[in-house]
Protein backbone atom coordinates (compact mmCIF):
# COMPACT_ATOMS: atom_id res chain seq x y z
CA UNK A 1 0.00 0.00 0.00
CA UNK A 2 2.38 2.60 0.67
CA UNK A 3 4.81 1.40 -2.00
CA UNK A 4 1.09 2.20 -4.18
CA UNK A 5 1.01 5.73 -2.68
CA UNK A 6 4.58 6.49 -3.74
CA UNK A 7 4.09 5.21 -6.91
CA UNK A 8 1.12 6.60 -7.93
CA UNK A 9 -0.74 8.90 -5.71
CA UNK A 10 2.30 11.44 -5.02
CA UNK A 11 3.09 11.59 -8.36
CA UNK A 12 -0.28 12.44 -9.25
CA UNK A 13 -0.99 14.74 -6.42
CA UNK A 14 2.31 16.40 -7.64
CA UNK A 15 1.27 16.59 -11.09
CA UNK A 16 -2.23 18.24 -10.03
CA UNK A 17 -0.73 20.29 -8.02
CA UNK A 18 1.48 21.70 -10.86
CA UNK A 19 -1.95 22.00 -13.67
CA UNK A 20 -3.71 24.04 -10.77
CA UNK A 21 -0.57 26.47 -10.34
CA UNK A 22 -0.40 26.54 -14.07
CA UNK A 23 -3.83 27.00 -14.89
CA UNK A 24 -4.39 29.52 -12.37
CA UNK A 25 -1.43 31.88 -13.43
CA UNK A 26 -2.18 31.21 -16.86
CA UNK A 27 -5.84 32.29 -16.32
CA UNK A 28 -4.95 35.04 -14.79
CA UNK A 29 -1.84 36.06 -17.56
CA UNK A 30 -5.26 35.71 -19.93
CA UNK A 31 -7.08 38.14 -17.83
CA UNK A 32 -4.80 41.08 -18.29
CA UNK A 33 -4.02 39.96 -22.15
CA UNK A 34 -7.43 40.11 -22.88
CA UNK A 35 -7.46 43.64 -21.31
CA UNK A 36 -3.82 44.60 -22.86
CA UNK A 37 -5.20 43.73 -26.47
CA UNK A 38 -8.77 46.26 -25.66
CA UNK A 39 -5.94 48.86 -24.53
CA UNK A 40 -3.86 48.55 -27.24
CA UNK A 41 -6.62 48.92 -29.99
CA UNK A 42 -8.09 51.43 -28.21
CA UNK A 43 -4.62 53.42 -28.19
CA UNK A 44 -4.28 53.18 -31.37
CA UNK A 45 -7.44 54.30 -32.92
CA UNK A 46 -7.33 57.23 -29.93
CA UNK A 47 -9.73 55.73 -27.40
CA UNK A 48 -9.30 55.38 -23.90
CA UNK A 49 -10.40 51.70 -24.03
CA UNK A 50 -11.98 50.10 -20.73
CA UNK A 51 -11.46 52.75 -17.73
CA UNK A 52 -13.93 52.15 -15.58
CA UNK A 53 -14.09 48.92 -13.66
CA UNK A 54 -10.69 49.14 -11.24
CA UNK A 55 -7.86 51.53 -11.68
CA UNK A 56 -7.25 52.07 -15.10
CA UNK A 57 -9.96 49.07 -15.82
CA UNK A 58 -7.37 46.47 -14.35
CA UNK A 59 -10.50 44.59 -12.94
CA UNK A 60 -12.38 44.93 -16.84
CA UNK A 61 -12.07 41.35 -17.65
CA UNK A 62 -13.38 39.64 -13.91
CA UNK A 63 -16.58 41.96 -14.28
CA UNK A 64 -17.19 40.67 -17.86
CA UNK A 65 -16.33 37.07 -16.56
CA UNK A 66 -18.83 37.27 -13.92
CA UNK A 67 -21.50 39.00 -16.77
CA UNK A 68 -21.27 36.27 -18.71
CA UNK A 69 -21.61 33.50 -15.88
CA UNK A 70 -24.38 34.80 -14.18
CA UNK A 71 -26.09 35.82 -17.83
CA UNK A 72 -28.79 32.82 -19.01
CA UNK A 73 -27.47 30.87 -21.66
CA UNK A 74 -29.48 30.78 -24.61
CA UNK A 75 -29.76 27.55 -26.72
CA UNK A 76 -32.11 28.23 -29.84
CA UNK A 77 -34.46 25.19 -30.20
CA UNK A 78 -33.39 23.92 -33.75
CA UNK A 79 -29.60 23.26 -32.38
CA UNK A 80 -27.98 19.76 -32.04
CA UNK A 81 -28.04 20.53 -27.94
CA UNK A 82 -25.31 17.93 -27.09
CA UNK A 83 -23.22 19.07 -30.02
CA UNK A 84 -24.08 22.75 -29.53
CA UNK A 85 -22.55 22.72 -25.61
CA UNK A 86 -19.90 20.38 -26.71
CA UNK A 87 -18.23 22.73 -29.11
CA UNK A 88 -16.89 25.42 -26.42
CA UNK A 89 -15.99 22.68 -24.35
CA UNK A 90 -13.74 21.10 -26.85
CA UNK A 91 -12.65 24.78 -27.72
CA UNK A 92 -11.31 25.32 -24.40
CA UNK A 93 -10.18 22.65 -23.21
CA UNK A 94 -8.14 21.29 -26.42
CA UNK A 95 -6.51 25.00 -25.79
CA UNK A 96 -6.06 24.45 -22.21
CA UNK A 97 -4.25 20.81 -22.48
CA UNK A 98 -1.24 22.76 -24.84
CA UNK A 99 0.35 24.33 -21.80
CA UNK A 100 0.70 21.01 -20.18
CA UNK A 101 3.89 20.61 -22.23
CA UNK A 102 5.28 23.90 -22.48
CA UNK A 103 8.77 24.78 -20.89
CA UNK A 104 8.02 28.44 -18.50
CA UNK A 105 11.30 28.14 -17.08
CA UNK A 106 14.48 25.61 -16.98
CA UNK A 107 12.58 22.37 -15.59
CA UNK A 108 9.36 24.22 -15.03
CA UNK A 109 6.96 22.06 -17.16
CA UNK A 110 4.52 19.36 -16.41
CA UNK A 111 4.91 17.00 -18.60
CA UNK A 112 8.44 17.09 -20.28
CA UNK A 113 7.95 14.70 -23.18
CA UNK A 114 9.90 13.62 -25.91
CA UNK A 115 7.29 14.61 -28.92
CA UNK A 116 6.58 18.21 -27.28
CA UNK A 117 6.34 20.21 -30.24
CA UNK A 118 4.22 17.35 -31.99
CA UNK A 119 1.74 17.44 -29.28
CA UNK A 120 1.46 21.01 -29.72
CA UNK A 121 0.97 20.91 -33.42
CA UNK A 122 -1.35 17.78 -32.80
CA UNK A 123 -3.72 19.91 -30.20
CA UNK A 124 -3.96 22.94 -32.06
CA UNK A 125 -4.75 21.31 -35.15
CA UNK A 126 -7.54 20.09 -33.54
CA UNK A 127 -8.42 23.58 -32.58
CA UNK A 128 -10.59 23.70 -35.21
CA UNK A 129 -13.27 20.90 -34.42
CA UNK A 130 -14.70 23.31 -31.41
CA UNK A 131 -15.29 25.92 -34.45
CA UNK A 132 -17.15 23.41 -37.06
CA UNK A 133 -18.91 21.47 -34.76
CA UNK A 134 -20.23 25.11 -33.15
CA UNK A 135 -21.09 26.25 -36.41
CA UNK A 136 -23.11 23.21 -37.10
CA UNK A 137 -24.49 22.38 -34.38
CA UNK A 138 -26.17 26.25 -34.54
CA UNK A 139 -28.33 25.06 -37.35
CA UNK A 140 -28.31 28.19 -38.86
CA UNK A 141 -26.85 29.87 -41.57
CA UNK A 142 -23.85 32.55 -40.55
CA UNK A 143 -22.61 29.98 -37.95
CA UNK A 144 -21.95 27.45 -40.35
CA UNK A 145 -20.93 29.77 -43.32
CA UNK A 146 -18.63 30.71 -40.37
CA UNK A 147 -17.28 27.11 -39.54
CA UNK A 148 -16.54 26.52 -43.43
CA UNK A 149 -14.32 29.19 -43.77
CA UNK A 150 -12.93 28.25 -40.36
CA UNK A 151 -12.07 24.61 -41.29
CA UNK A 152 -10.44 25.23 -44.62
CA UNK A 153 -8.49 28.40 -43.51
CA UNK A 154 -7.16 26.12 -40.24
CA UNK A 155 -6.10 23.21 -42.22
CA UNK A 156 -4.28 25.64 -44.54
CA UNK A 157 -2.09 27.07 -42.63
CA UNK A 158 -1.38 24.85 -40.31
CA UNK A 159 0.51 23.16 -43.43
CA UNK A 160 3.17 26.27 -43.62
CA UNK A 161 2.98 26.05 -39.45
CA UNK A 162 4.20 22.56 -39.69
CA UNK A 163 7.20 23.30 -42.09
CA UNK A 164 7.99 26.38 -40.29
CA UNK A 165 8.68 24.13 -36.94
CA UNK A 166 10.21 21.25 -39.34
CA UNK A 167 12.95 23.74 -39.72
CA UNK A 168 13.36 24.76 -36.33
CA UNK A 169 13.53 20.87 -35.52
CA UNK A 170 16.23 20.34 -37.90
CA UNK A 171 18.56 23.28 -36.61
CA UNK A 172 17.87 21.74 -33.17
CA UNK A 173 17.57 17.79 -34.01
CA UNK A 174 15.01 16.85 -30.83
CA UNK A 175 11.41 17.21 -30.57
CA UNK A 176 11.42 18.29 -27.07
CA UNK A 177 10.52 21.83 -26.12
CA UNK A 178 13.46 22.49 -23.84
CA UNK A 179 15.74 20.75 -25.85
CA UNK A 180 14.82 23.65 -28.36
CA UNK A 181 15.23 26.36 -26.15
CA UNK A 182 18.72 24.82 -25.21
CA UNK A 183 19.93 24.37 -28.34
CA UNK A 184 19.23 28.69 -28.76
CA UNK A 185 22.14 28.84 -25.61
CA UNK A 186 24.60 28.79 -28.15
CA UNK A 187 24.85 30.19 -32.20
CA UNK A 188 26.15 33.34 -33.83
CA UNK A 189 26.97 35.15 -30.50
CA UNK A 190 29.88 32.86 -29.95
CA UNK A 191 31.01 32.78 -33.69
CA UNK A 192 31.38 36.34 -33.51
CA UNK A 193 33.21 36.18 -30.51
CA UNK A 194 30.80 38.11 -28.94
CA UNK A 195 28.53 35.75 -26.25
CA UNK A 196 27.29 38.27 -23.97
CA UNK A 197 24.56 38.88 -26.82
CA UNK A 198 22.56 35.91 -26.40
CA UNK A 199 19.77 37.25 -28.35
CA UNK A 200 21.91 36.65 -31.51
CA UNK A 201 22.03 33.08 -30.69
CA UNK A 202 18.42 32.75 -30.91
CA UNK A 203 16.61 31.26 -33.88
CA UNK A 204 14.85 34.49 -35.10
CA UNK A 205 17.77 35.24 -36.93
CA UNK A 206 19.36 32.60 -39.05
CA UNK A 207 15.12 31.76 -39.39
CA UNK A 208 14.11 35.20 -40.19
CA UNK A 209 12.12 34.45 -43.12
CA UNK A 210 10.32 31.58 -41.21
CA UNK A 211 9.89 33.63 -38.04
CA UNK A 212 7.82 36.22 -40.33
CA UNK A 213 5.87 33.26 -41.89
CA UNK A 214 5.06 31.43 -38.20
CA UNK A 215 4.05 34.62 -36.81
CA UNK A 216 1.64 35.22 -40.06
CA UNK A 217 0.46 31.85 -39.93
CA UNK A 218 -0.29 31.87 -36.04
CA UNK A 219 -3.06 34.55 -37.04
CA UNK A 220 -4.62 32.75 -39.57
CA UNK A 221 -4.39 29.53 -36.82
CA UNK A 222 -6.30 31.39 -34.32
CA UNK A 223 -8.73 33.29 -36.31
CA UNK A 224 -7.26 36.91 -35.20
CA UNK A 225 -7.39 39.60 -37.48
CA UNK A 226 -6.30 40.25 -40.39
CA UNK A 227 -7.24 36.71 -40.55
CA UNK A 228 -10.49 36.85 -38.60
CA UNK A 229 -13.00 35.73 -41.33
CA UNK A 230 -14.79 32.88 -39.66
CA UNK A 231 -16.04 35.83 -37.14
CA UNK A 232 -16.15 38.75 -39.67
CA UNK A 233 -19.17 40.90 -38.44
CA UNK A 234 -19.37 42.85 -41.41
CA UNK A 235 -20.47 39.78 -43.62
CA UNK A 236 -21.52 36.83 -40.96
CA UNK A 237 -22.15 38.93 -37.68
CA UNK A 238 -20.08 36.84 -35.62
CA UNK A 239 -19.41 34.02 -37.52
CA UNK A 240 -19.58 30.49 -35.74
CA UNK A 241 -20.10 32.52 -32.40
CA UNK A 242 -23.71 34.10 -33.81
CA UNK A 243 -25.89 31.29 -31.59
CA UNK A 244 -23.49 31.72 -28.32
CA UNK A 245 -24.09 33.36 -25.38
CA UNK A 246 -23.53 33.73 -21.95
CA UNK A 247 -20.93 31.05 -20.57
CA UNK A 248 -20.38 29.06 -23.83
CA UNK A 249 -19.58 32.44 -25.54
CA UNK A 250 -16.58 32.77 -22.74
CA UNK A 251 -15.74 29.42 -23.01
CA UNK A 252 -15.16 29.94 -26.68
CA UNK A 253 -13.79 33.40 -26.12
CA UNK A 254 -11.37 31.64 -23.32
CA UNK A 255 -10.14 28.72 -26.02
CA UNK A 256 -9.48 31.65 -28.63
CA UNK A 257 -7.30 33.54 -26.17
CA UNK A 258 -5.46 30.70 -24.87
CA UNK A 259 -4.84 29.51 -28.48
CA UNK A 260 -3.23 32.83 -29.24
CA UNK A 261 -1.04 32.72 -25.71
CA UNK A 262 0.13 29.33 -26.88
CA UNK A 263 1.20 30.46 -30.50
CA UNK A 264 2.88 33.64 -28.53
CA UNK A 265 4.62 30.85 -26.36
CA UNK A 266 5.60 28.92 -29.06
CA UNK A 267 7.09 31.58 -30.88
CA UNK A 268 9.04 32.57 -27.71
CA UNK A 269 10.34 29.20 -27.76
CA UNK A 270 11.10 28.55 -31.09
CA UNK A 271 12.80 32.09 -32.34
CA UNK A 272 13.02 34.12 -29.05
CA UNK A 273 14.76 31.56 -26.82
CA UNK A 274 12.28 30.82 -24.44
CA UNK A 275 13.58 31.35 -20.69
CA UNK A 276 16.72 32.56 -21.63
CA UNK A 277 17.75 36.31 -21.04
CA UNK A 278 18.61 38.60 -24.19
CA UNK A 279 21.61 39.58 -22.98
CA UNK A 280 23.90 37.74 -20.30
CA UNK A 281 25.21 40.16 -18.28
CA UNK A 282 23.81 41.72 -14.67
CA UNK A 283 21.19 42.96 -14.20
CA UNK A 284 19.60 41.11 -16.91
CA UNK A 285 20.83 37.24 -16.35
CA UNK A 286 19.54 37.72 -12.27
CA UNK A 287 16.03 37.62 -13.38
CA UNK A 288 14.21 34.45 -13.22
CA UNK A 289 13.82 32.15 -16.13
CA UNK A 290 10.09 32.52 -16.24
CA UNK A 291 10.32 36.49 -15.90
CA UNK A 292 11.77 36.38 -19.48
CA UNK A 293 9.61 33.71 -20.97
CA UNK A 294 6.36 35.68 -19.84
CA UNK A 295 8.19 38.77 -21.23
CA UNK A 296 8.44 37.30 -24.43
CA UNK A 297 5.07 35.89 -24.40
CA UNK A 298 3.91 39.68 -23.82
CA UNK A 299 5.85 40.74 -26.79
CA UNK A 300 5.22 38.40 -28.99
CA UNK A 301 1.13 39.51 -27.95
CA UNK A 302 1.97 42.56 -28.11
CA UNK A 303 2.54 42.24 -31.95
CA UNK A 304 -0.63 40.04 -32.42
CA UNK A 305 -2.42 42.76 -31.02
CA UNK A 306 -0.80 45.68 -32.76
CA UNK A 307 -1.67 44.01 -36.26
CA UNK A 308 -5.01 43.55 -35.33
CA UNK A 309 -5.28 47.42 -34.81
CA UNK A 310 -3.43 48.36 -37.79
CA UNK A 311 -4.30 46.00 -40.62
CA UNK A 312 -7.55 45.67 -42.75
CA UNK A 313 -9.31 42.06 -43.11
CA UNK A 314 -8.03 39.89 -46.29
CA UNK A 315 -10.36 38.88 -48.50
CA UNK A 316 -11.15 35.01 -48.61
CA UNK A 317 -9.55 34.38 -51.69
CA UNK A 318 -6.77 36.35 -50.84
CA UNK A 319 -6.13 34.52 -47.81
CA UNK A 320 -6.42 31.12 -49.10
CA UNK A 321 -3.79 32.29 -52.12
CA UNK A 322 -1.33 33.80 -49.21
CA UNK A 323 -1.35 30.51 -47.01
CA UNK A 324 -0.99 27.50 -50.54
CA UNK A 325 0.58 29.99 -52.94
CA UNK A 326 2.97 32.06 -51.01
CA UNK A 327 3.72 30.45 -47.80
CA UNK A 328 3.69 26.73 -48.91
CA UNK A 329 6.45 27.05 -51.25
CA UNK A 330 8.43 29.29 -49.37
CA UNK A 331 8.26 27.02 -46.38
CA UNK A 332 8.68 24.09 -48.46
CA UNK A 333 11.93 25.30 -49.92
CA UNK A 334 13.03 26.82 -46.68
CA UNK A 335 12.93 23.45 -45.61
CA UNK A 336 15.31 21.84 -48.12
CA UNK A 337 17.52 24.84 -47.79
CA UNK A 338 18.09 24.62 -44.26
CA UNK A 339 18.68 21.08 -44.43
CA UNK A 340 21.05 21.68 -47.04
CA UNK A 341 22.93 24.04 -45.44
CA UNK A 342 22.98 21.97 -41.88
CA UNK A 343 24.25 18.91 -43.93
CA UNK A 344 26.96 21.01 -45.85
CA UNK A 345 28.56 22.97 -42.90
CA UNK A 346 28.04 20.28 -40.15
CA UNK A 347 25.94 23.01 -37.84
CA UNK A 348 23.03 21.00 -36.76
CA UNK A 349 23.29 19.97 -32.92
CA UNK B 1 2.07 -2.14 -14.76
CA UNK B 2 -2.39 -2.51 -13.10
CA UNK B 3 -2.29 1.53 -13.81
CA UNK B 4 -0.90 0.83 -17.25
CA UNK B 5 -3.65 -2.51 -17.79
CA UNK B 6 -6.10 -0.24 -15.88
CA UNK B 7 -5.54 2.78 -18.75
CA UNK B 8 -5.42 -0.35 -21.37
CA UNK B 9 -9.31 -1.38 -20.89
CA UNK B 10 -10.50 2.06 -20.89
CA UNK B 11 -8.79 3.42 -24.06
CA UNK B 12 -9.87 -0.15 -25.82
CA UNK B 13 -13.21 -0.20 -24.39
CA UNK B 14 -13.50 3.32 -25.91
CA UNK B 15 -12.18 2.45 -29.25
CA UNK B 16 -14.52 -0.54 -29.45
CA UNK B 17 -17.39 1.52 -27.91
CA UNK B 18 -17.15 4.41 -30.04
CA UNK B 19 -16.28 2.66 -33.58
CA UNK B 20 -19.78 1.17 -33.01
CA UNK B 21 -21.73 4.08 -32.27
CA UNK B 22 -20.19 5.12 -35.50
CA UNK B 23 -22.26 2.82 -37.41
CA UNK B 24 -24.66 3.07 -35.24
CA UNK B 25 -25.26 6.84 -34.76
CA UNK B 26 -28.37 8.09 -36.49
CA UNK B 27 -26.67 11.64 -37.72
CA UNK B 28 -23.87 11.59 -40.09
CA UNK B 29 -21.77 14.42 -38.11
CA UNK B 30 -22.70 12.46 -35.02
CA UNK B 31 -20.42 9.47 -36.77
CA UNK B 32 -17.88 11.45 -37.85
CA UNK B 33 -17.33 12.60 -33.91
CA UNK B 34 -17.46 9.15 -32.62
CA UNK B 35 -14.91 8.24 -35.32
CA UNK B 36 -12.70 10.91 -34.33
CA UNK B 37 -12.97 9.86 -30.52
CA UNK B 38 -12.10 6.45 -31.57
CA UNK B 39 -8.61 7.41 -33.43
CA UNK B 40 -7.93 9.62 -30.29
CA UNK B 41 -8.30 6.38 -28.32
CA UNK B 42 -6.57 4.81 -30.65
CA UNK B 43 -3.96 7.01 -30.19
CA UNK B 44 -3.90 6.70 -26.21
CA UNK B 45 -2.81 2.46 -27.34
CA UNK B 46 -0.19 3.92 -29.30
CA UNK B 47 0.89 5.44 -26.15
CA UNK B 48 0.19 2.76 -24.07
CA UNK B 49 2.79 0.71 -26.44
CA UNK B 50 5.84 3.63 -26.16
CA UNK B 51 5.30 4.32 -29.79
CA UNK B 52 4.57 8.50 -28.82
CA UNK B 53 5.75 9.86 -32.08
CA UNK B 54 2.85 7.19 -34.05
CA UNK B 55 0.28 8.73 -31.34
CA UNK B 56 0.71 12.05 -32.19
CA UNK B 57 1.13 11.24 -35.69
CA UNK B 58 -1.58 9.80 -35.60
CA UNK B 59 -3.66 12.83 -34.15
CA UNK B 60 -2.23 15.48 -36.74
CA UNK B 61 -3.26 13.10 -39.69
CA UNK B 62 -6.03 11.77 -38.97
CA UNK B 63 -8.18 13.72 -36.32
CA UNK B 64 -6.07 17.28 -37.39
CA UNK B 65 -6.43 16.55 -41.17
CA UNK B 66 -8.39 13.58 -42.31
CA UNK B 67 -11.30 13.26 -39.96
CA UNK B 68 -11.74 17.43 -40.62
CA UNK B 69 -12.43 16.88 -44.58
CA UNK B 70 -14.43 13.60 -44.09
CA UNK B 71 -16.24 15.96 -41.52
CA UNK B 72 -16.65 19.18 -43.69
CA UNK B 73 -17.74 16.64 -46.68
CA UNK B 74 -20.63 15.07 -44.39
CA UNK B 75 -21.64 17.85 -42.83
CA UNK B 76 -22.84 19.58 -46.36
CA UNK B 77 -24.30 16.71 -47.41
CA UNK B 78 -28.48 16.46 -47.47
CA UNK B 79 -28.54 13.02 -46.31
CA UNK B 80 -31.69 10.76 -46.52
CA UNK B 81 -31.83 8.56 -44.27
CA UNK B 82 -35.83 6.81 -45.33
CA UNK B 83 -33.28 5.98 -48.31
CA UNK B 84 -29.76 4.90 -46.54
CA UNK B 85 -32.32 2.44 -44.46
CA UNK B 86 -33.51 0.41 -47.74
CA UNK B 87 -29.94 0.19 -48.90
CA UNK B 88 -29.24 -1.47 -45.68
CA UNK B 89 -29.94 -5.10 -46.51
CA UNK B 90 -28.65 -5.13 -50.01
CA UNK B 91 -25.71 -4.31 -49.15
CA UNK B 92 -25.21 -6.39 -46.06
CA UNK B 93 -24.32 -9.37 -47.98
CA UNK B 94 -21.16 -7.19 -49.27
CA UNK B 95 -20.32 -5.77 -45.69
CA UNK B 96 -20.42 -9.12 -43.92
CA UNK B 97 -17.57 -10.49 -46.75
CA UNK B 98 -15.31 -7.49 -46.07
CA UNK B 99 -15.49 -7.76 -42.32
CA UNK B 100 -14.82 -11.59 -42.52
CA UNK B 101 -11.61 -11.02 -44.36
CA UNK B 102 -10.80 -8.32 -41.93
CA UNK B 103 -11.38 -10.39 -39.01
CA UNK B 104 -9.62 -13.67 -40.54
CA UNK B 105 -7.07 -10.98 -40.77
CA UNK B 106 -6.80 -9.95 -37.36
CA UNK B 107 -6.76 -13.86 -36.20
CA UNK B 108 -3.77 -14.40 -38.65
CA UNK B 109 -1.72 -11.84 -36.95
CA UNK B 110 -2.80 -12.74 -33.38
CA UNK B 111 -1.99 -16.54 -34.14
CA UNK B 112 1.49 -15.30 -36.03
CA UNK B 113 3.34 -17.79 -33.60
CA UNK B 114 1.43 -20.83 -34.60
CA UNK B 115 2.59 -20.17 -38.57
CA UNK B 116 6.00 -18.31 -38.44
CA UNK B 117 7.54 -19.19 -34.44
CA UNK B 118 10.48 -17.18 -35.48
CA UNK B 119 8.21 -13.98 -35.91
CA UNK B 120 7.74 -13.82 -31.92
CA UNK B 121 11.28 -13.47 -30.90
CA UNK B 122 11.17 -9.83 -33.21
CA UNK B 123 8.13 -9.10 -31.17
CA UNK B 124 9.26 -9.40 -27.67
CA UNK B 125 12.53 -7.42 -28.45
CA UNK B 126 12.71 -4.16 -25.23
CA UNK B 127 12.31 -0.89 -26.07
CA UNK B 128 15.77 0.75 -26.16
CA UNK B 129 16.64 3.44 -23.73
CA UNK B 130 18.48 5.25 -25.47
CA UNK B 131 17.04 5.81 -28.95
CA UNK B 132 13.58 8.02 -29.24
CA UNK B 133 11.52 6.18 -31.16
CA UNK B 134 11.42 9.49 -33.52
CA UNK B 135 14.96 8.59 -34.23
CA UNK B 136 14.33 4.86 -34.64
CA UNK B 137 11.69 5.39 -37.34
CA UNK B 138 13.37 7.97 -39.33
CA UNK B 139 16.65 6.02 -39.50
CA UNK B 140 14.83 3.20 -40.61
CA UNK B 141 12.20 4.88 -43.20
CA UNK B 142 15.34 7.13 -44.94
CA UNK B 143 18.16 4.16 -44.81
CA UNK B 144 16.84 0.58 -45.61
CA UNK B 145 12.89 1.75 -46.67
CA UNK B 146 14.02 4.92 -48.55
CA UNK B 147 12.83 3.61 -51.59
CA UNK B 148 8.95 2.65 -50.46
CA UNK B 149 9.14 5.31 -48.72
CA UNK B 150 9.82 8.09 -51.45
CA UNK B 151 7.87 5.61 -53.77
CA UNK B 152 4.55 6.06 -51.31
CA UNK B 153 5.47 9.53 -51.88
CA UNK B 154 5.31 9.61 -55.71
CA UNK B 155 2.05 7.72 -54.89
CA UNK B 156 0.81 10.57 -52.97
CA UNK B 157 1.86 13.09 -55.43
CA UNK B 158 0.18 12.02 -58.56
CA UNK B 159 -3.11 10.94 -56.58
CA UNK B 160 -2.67 14.78 -55.61
CA UNK B 161 -1.97 15.98 -59.07
CA UNK B 162 -4.56 13.78 -60.21
CA UNK B 163 -7.44 15.23 -58.22
CA UNK B 164 -6.75 18.63 -59.30
CA UNK B 165 -6.51 17.75 -63.03
CA UNK B 166 -9.89 16.50 -62.99
CA UNK B 167 -11.11 19.53 -61.15
CA UNK B 168 -9.63 21.93 -63.24
CA UNK B 169 -11.55 24.08 -64.84
CA UNK B 170 -9.92 27.10 -66.14
CA UNK B 171 -13.82 29.44 -67.45
CA UNK B 172 -12.72 31.90 -69.94
CA UNK B 173 -14.10 35.84 -69.13
CA UNK B 174 -13.82 35.62 -65.56
CA UNK B 175 -12.24 38.24 -63.57
CA UNK B 176 -9.26 37.25 -61.81
CA UNK B 177 -6.79 38.93 -59.33
CA UNK B 178 -3.22 39.24 -60.57
CA UNK B 179 -1.51 40.05 -57.79
CA UNK B 180 2.40 40.46 -59.47
CA UNK B 181 0.52 42.63 -62.20
CA UNK B 182 -0.97 45.04 -59.27
CA UNK B 183 2.18 45.55 -58.12
CA UNK B 184 3.55 45.84 -60.82
CA UNK B 185 1.72 48.77 -61.96
CA UNK B 186 3.38 52.45 -61.64
CA UNK B 187 1.93 56.00 -62.54
CA UNK B 188 3.16 55.67 -65.92
CA UNK B 189 1.41 52.48 -66.81
CA UNK B 190 -1.54 53.34 -64.21
CA UNK B 191 -2.68 57.11 -65.02
CA UNK B 192 -3.23 58.83 -68.16
CA UNK B 193 -3.54 62.19 -68.18
CA UNK B 194 -6.28 63.62 -70.64
CA UNK B 195 -6.66 67.33 -72.18
CA UNK B 196 -10.12 67.78 -71.70
CA UNK B 197 -11.98 70.71 -73.34
CA UNK B 198 -14.24 72.43 -70.98
CA UNK B 199 -18.09 71.66 -71.85
CA UNK B 200 -17.19 68.60 -73.55
CA UNK B 201 -16.28 65.79 -71.67
CA UNK B 202 -14.52 62.37 -72.65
Amino acid sequence: MAEFVDVYVVPFAIIVAQSLALLASLLIIIAYLLLADRKIWAAVQLRRGPNVVGAFGLLQSFADLLKFVIKEPVIPAGSNKGVFLLAPLVSCILALSAWAVIPVADGWVIADINVGILYIFAISSLGVYGVIMGGWASNSKYPFLGALRSAAQMVSYEVSIGFVIITVLLCVGSLNLTAIVEAQSSGLADRIGLPWLTFLNWYWLPLFPMFVIFFISALAETNRPPFDLPEAESELVAGFMVEYSSTPYLLFMLGEYVAITTMCALMAILFMGGWLPPVDVAPFNWLPGVFWFVFKVCLAFFMFAMVKAMVPRYRYDQLMRLGWKVFLPISLAMVVVVAGVLQVTGWAG
Amino acid sequence: MALAAAFFYLFAGIVVASAFMVIAAKNPVHSVLWLILAFFNAAGLFLLLGAEFLAMILVVVYVGAVAVLFLFVVMMLDVDFAELRQGFLSYLPVGAVIGAVLLVELLLVLTTGLFAPESTAVAQVPIPDDVSNTEAIGQLLYTRYVLFFQLAGMVLLLAMVGAIVLTLRHKAGVKRQDIGAQVARDPATAIEVRKVESGKGI
